[in-house]
């Protein structure tokens, strides 16, 4: 194991890093041990609190002085932790650069980002502002930024977030470094720029030879990007091996579990696999084994010493069991316990459903306005702008959308239950147009939502008992049935009806998620609104709540608005799916007849943006890829013809010109083949599918 | 920060059945010991301004000639004046009129400040200007000079007109911060969860607006308590809000502290006494604001280790 003849050229041996916390140190990484060699990328993923930021910090000597360091980090044989901070700032930016996740508050907002990055060209080597700025410029080129020479003179605002990012991989490489770190350098941003700029990295590691260190907590970029990958849980590394042995043999039962509980682009997944229980408190971690608790196959021996990482062959693992995993190479859901859930209903004929939630040509701008004392219009923002939803009884029907296309403001139109600025909203039957204070008032109990983030969403000053009796309250529900529903609500969502006196923050992130779904059921809607339920949960948790959902439908006869940018999870949970880009529907339909054979050149990007899980499958994908270049284009000029021109390769493709003359002049409508689910709004779409299709 | 609960499970000790937050929010604030110390404290104070004049035979008033700046003695507990006035009579007088107005001033000025900053924040549009353009008005105006004049016609109407008046004069910043924290507040999803699900505007804004800036307004109301104290010192010193004969712990204060140094006694037991309301309503406050955020304070900790064997 130790026989290389070749010295690494970073070497993290038992890396310890201790926070002050109110009652002693609390750990953050707990000997961590990494090897990166020249040109490897090496992934570390975990969830939240797992210390895979803090890994990544200290290699730096970037933690806050609360912080104490221990272990050997070696670039090259040089010892780096304790270094004296001048002597570190000559490798920072130098040697090693990083790439932190947030790329607006990782630029100065006061200078322009030509002058950041000449800086950073000037402090390691002596040359002049000229030939600085000339080497600004074409690190811009490098990473794909359009007329670098102009965009030198812009301040960061001005650059969208997947510019910036760019903008941020182009000072990190400036100076050619032997190391880039990158700290979810994509989390922030939206798939199809995601995928740009992962493109980028691997461009940028391509071109300086750099070893890059990718942190992530997302599986699918890993899978995709890293040719190693260390699996951290509890300040700890897990599991490490080459991508395609870990993906396709995981020894962990953790990294197991991982895959297991992430749904599938792919796949039309029947329940996930969830990992019980939740992370343990790394204040108080529990001798033996971190995992043990939450661990299927967790022994006696297990909560008595922590497992070393052994193993043969560069695949190392902390888990005594590992062998065992290793030979029978078990699938996650027969290790893990998988629940029961109802089968879901046949897909009959949909005309025979009751519909739920019909809407035609919805619309919503809002006028900019400019001066501070007169406010006068100076132009509208075209945030919705023919939107058109389906949802039939039972259904779920996610829409899906980057950021920006108007999805949050579409639900927001449809929970105001008013009358829409154009077009047309019924819920159950009913106009929302025509409807009295009293009857909006009582169809809210028909229709509730579950928002993003469960701690913005719960108020911090009500325990949970309050919070799920509110809606109940506002329909003036009597006492007695409110005291008898609440803990039933509870019990329903697999929460302890004694905690109704507790509050939300001594909750983890997925039990508030749950008592935000018991709120929203509280008064027996059939239709609720989820705003992007699972993206602010860890994925081994997300999995517990997605499939709550799944089984809380079928018991309760619910229709699912599911909104996500996460398409896979669409793809889980969803039966119909509806398309937005810059707030419009582009293509809508059942959901296997849209992810199989995409008709609207931008759904089809969009699939083919998202990283799957699974390295052999990720680069078969790799020679279909569509790239789209640049950004959303702004909301703020309604332009005539198709919204997606600018970016649509298709549109890029086309020769004749009368086909791009209808693209440019004409505004194309949702259309599909008679009798079939499925429709694109796209004057050239890709032709219906033949049997060859999956 | 967040305190992790663990999964449910059996070992929990059982949990009280009440749910609703006013039961969970006394059951913290009797837990505070410091919050039932300062209740203990104020109904003390209480006790001694109202029952104070049947312990002593001597009223507040009525000079004793035969005993001028006596230093406290059996006779007279506090010891006398310049003019032969029990002190501790005197000073159990005064301290009647101070508690009243401290508490009610406060009470009144915080309360209106809560209302009209929620409403004018929550609502926003017109009755935001309208609301906030009252409270400019009400700011520019000189309040001294308009209680100096009013309180002299309100003569008839006495001690609870001039609480009125103070209350009217002191809730016009508290009102702009709380108008400012519930702009911000109104943006919060729970809010915005709340109103989707059909909640009332003004139930949004007494059950989750007015408890998540209550932090505030409870520091802003224990201050109150004293600064209404002693503007009512000031007025009563030139000559408006309580009159001589009456006293009040301010007019005993001013009267006393010339004479501090000489006759000690006509200054430190009146001193003492507003020390110690005031410390005890801040005390008070202290409880009540840990008791209605449950972030705070050390009682998680405790019943975390509590669960721990």
């Amino acid at each position: 194991m130790t026989t290389t003849v070749e010295t690494p050229l970073l070497a993290v041996r038992d890396l310890r890093v201790d926070f002050a916390g109110p009652d002693g140190p609390v750990p953050a990484v707990r000997g961590v041990d990494l090897t990166l060699h020249r040109g490897e990328t090496l992934g570390i993923v975990g969830e939240s609190g797992s210390g895979k930021s803090v890994t990544a910090l200290s290699v730096l000597g970037l933690l806050p002085g609360t912080a104490r360091v221990g272990g050997s980090v070696r670039l090259d044989g040089r010892e780096l932790v304790g270094l004296p901070g001048k002597e570190l700032a000559a490798i920072r930016g130098r040697r090693i650069a990083m790439v932190f996740q947030d790329p607006l508050s990782a630029f100065t907002p006061v200078y322009r980002i030509g002058d950041q990055i000449a800086e950073a060209v000037r402090i390691h080597q002596r040359v002049d502002k000229a030939t600085a700025r000339r080497r600004a410029a074409e690190l811009l080129d490098l990473v794909g930024i359009p007329a670098p020479d102009r965009a030198l003179d812009s301040f960061p605002h001005e650059f969208s977030g997947g510019m910036r990012q760019r903008a941020m991989i182009a000072m990190a490489v400036a100076n050619e470094p032997d190391i880039l770190l990158a700290d979810e350098p994509t989390t922030a941003l939206d798939v199809t720029i995601q995928a740009q700029v992962l493109d980028v990295l691997r461009t940028a590691r391509r071109e300086t030879g750099a070893a890059l260190v990718l942190v992530s907590h997302d599986l699918g970029v890993i899978a995709g990007t890293a040719d190693r990958v260390a699996v951290m849980y509890a300040g700890r590394v897990v599991e490490t091996a080459e991508v395609d042995e870990l993906f396709a043999a995981p020894r962990h039962p953790y990294s197991l579990g991982l895959i297991g509980a992430l749904p599938r682009l792919d796949g039309r997944g029947g329940p996930l696999v969830p990992i019980p229980g939740a992370p343990a408190p790394m204040a108080e971690l529990p001798p033996g084994c971190p995992f043990a608790a939450r661990c299927p196959l967790a022994e006696e021996r297990c909560s008595v010493t922590e497992p070393a990482l052994e193993g043969a062959d560069g695949h190392l693992a902390a888990c005594v069991r590992s062998a065992e995993l290793a030979a029978r190479r078990p699938a996650p859901s027969e290790v893990y316990p998988v629940p029961e859930l109802p089968a879901p209903a046949g897909s009959g004929d949909r005309s025979a459903l009751t519909p739920v939630l019909t809407v035609s040509g919805l619309g919503k701008t809002f006028p900019l306005l400019k001066g501070t004392v007169f406010k006068r219009k100076v132009g509208e923002v075209y945030a919705v702008d023919g939107v058109d939803l389906d949802l039939r009884e039972g259904e779920t029907l996610g829409l899906v959308g980057e950021s920006g296309s108007g999805k949050s403001t579409t639900l927001f139109e449809l929970l105001k239950l008013g009358a829409p600025e154009t077009g047309r909203i019924e819920l159950l039957g009913r106009d929302t147009a025509k409807l009295t204070r009293a009857e909006a008032h009582r169809l809210r109990a028909e229709l509730q939502i579950v928002f993003q983030d469960p701690m913005a969403s719960l108020d911090p000053r009500m325990p949970i008992g309050g919070i799920v009796a509110e809606p109940l309250l506002a329909q003036h529900t009597p006492r007695e049935e409110i005291a008898r529903r609440v803990p039933e609500l509870l019990r329903q969502v697999g929460l302890d009806p004694e905690h109704a006196v507790r509050y939300p923050h001594q909750f983890s992130g997925g039990q508030r998620q749950r008592v935000s779904i018991a709120r929203a059921l509280a008064v027996r809607p059939r239709l609720l609104v989820l705003d992007e339920p699972v993206s602010a949960l860890d994925v081994s948790i997300q999995a517990g709540v997605l499939n709550l959902l799944q089984s809380l439908k079928a018991e309760l006869g619910l229709s699912y608005l599911f909104v996500s940018h996460d398409l896979s999870v669409i793809r889980h949970l969803a039966d119909r799916v509806s398309v937005m880009y810059l707030g419009r529907t582009v293509e809508q339909g059942e959901v296997s007849a849209v992810f199989d054979r995409p008709r609207h050149p931008y759904t089809r990007a969009l699939l083919s943006a998202i990283p799957l899980p699974d390295p052999a499958a990720e680069r078969d994908r790799d020679r279909d890829r569509i790239l789209l270049a640049g950004d959303p284009p702004s909301p703020t000029e309604r332009r005539t013809g198709c919204p997606f021109r600018a970016r649509c390769p298709r549109y890029a493709g086309l020769t004749d010109p009368a086909d791009r003359a209808r693209c440019e002049q004409e505004r194309p409508a949702l259309d599909g083949a008679p009798g079939t689910d499925h429709q694109a709004a796209c004057h050239h779409p890709e032709p219906p599918a033949d049997d060859h299709g999956r | 920060m967040t305190t992790t609960v663990a999964e449910p499970s059996p070992s929990a000790t059982a949990a009280p059945r009440a749910t609703g937050r006013g039961r969970l929010v006394l059951a913290r604030l009797l837990a505070a010991r410091g919050a039932v110390v300062g209740a203990v404290i104020v109904l003390l104070l209480f006790a001694l301004a109202f029952g104070g004049p049947y312990l002593t035979p001597w009223d507040y008033a009525a000079p004793d000639f035969s005993a001028l700046h006596q230093p406290p003695s059996a006779e007279h507990w506090f010891g006398t004046n310049g003019v032969g006035q029990d002190v501790f009579a005197q000073t159990v007088r005064g301290l009647q009129k101070s508690l009243i107005i401290g508490l009610l001033v406060a009470l009144f000025s915080t309360v209106l400040a809560s209302v009209v900053g929620a409403c004018a924040g929550y609502f926003g549009g017109w009755a935001d200007r309208t609301l906030m353009f009252l409270v400019d008005l009400l700011l520019v105006f000189p309040s001294f000079l308009i209680i100096t004049i009013v309180s002299a016609r309100l003569k008839s109407a006495g001690w609870i007109a001039f609480v009125l008046l103070l209350a009217l004069f002191n809730w016009m910043i508290t009102a702009r911060v709380v108008r400012s924290m519930t702009i911000s507040l109104r943006e919060r999803e729970f809010v915005r969860a709340a109103r989707f699900m059909g909640v009332r505007p003004l139930r949004i804004i007494s059950r989750h607006i007015l408890p998540n800036v209550a932090s505030f307004l409870i520091i802003d109301a224990t201050i109150a308590v004293g600064g209404a104290v002693m503007s009512e010192t000031a007025l009563s010193y030139f000559g408006f809000g309580v009159k001589p004969p009456d006293v009040s712990l301010g007019t005993l204060l001013a009267a006393g502290t010339s004479e501090a140094p000489v006759f000690p006694w006509l200054f430190y037991f009146a001193a003492g006494l507003l020390v110690l309301f005031v410390l005890a309503v801040n005390l008070i406050g202290d409880g009540l604001r840990d008791a209605l955020d449950p972030t705070s304070g050390a009682r998680p900790r405790r019943s975390r280790r509590k669960r721990r064997p």
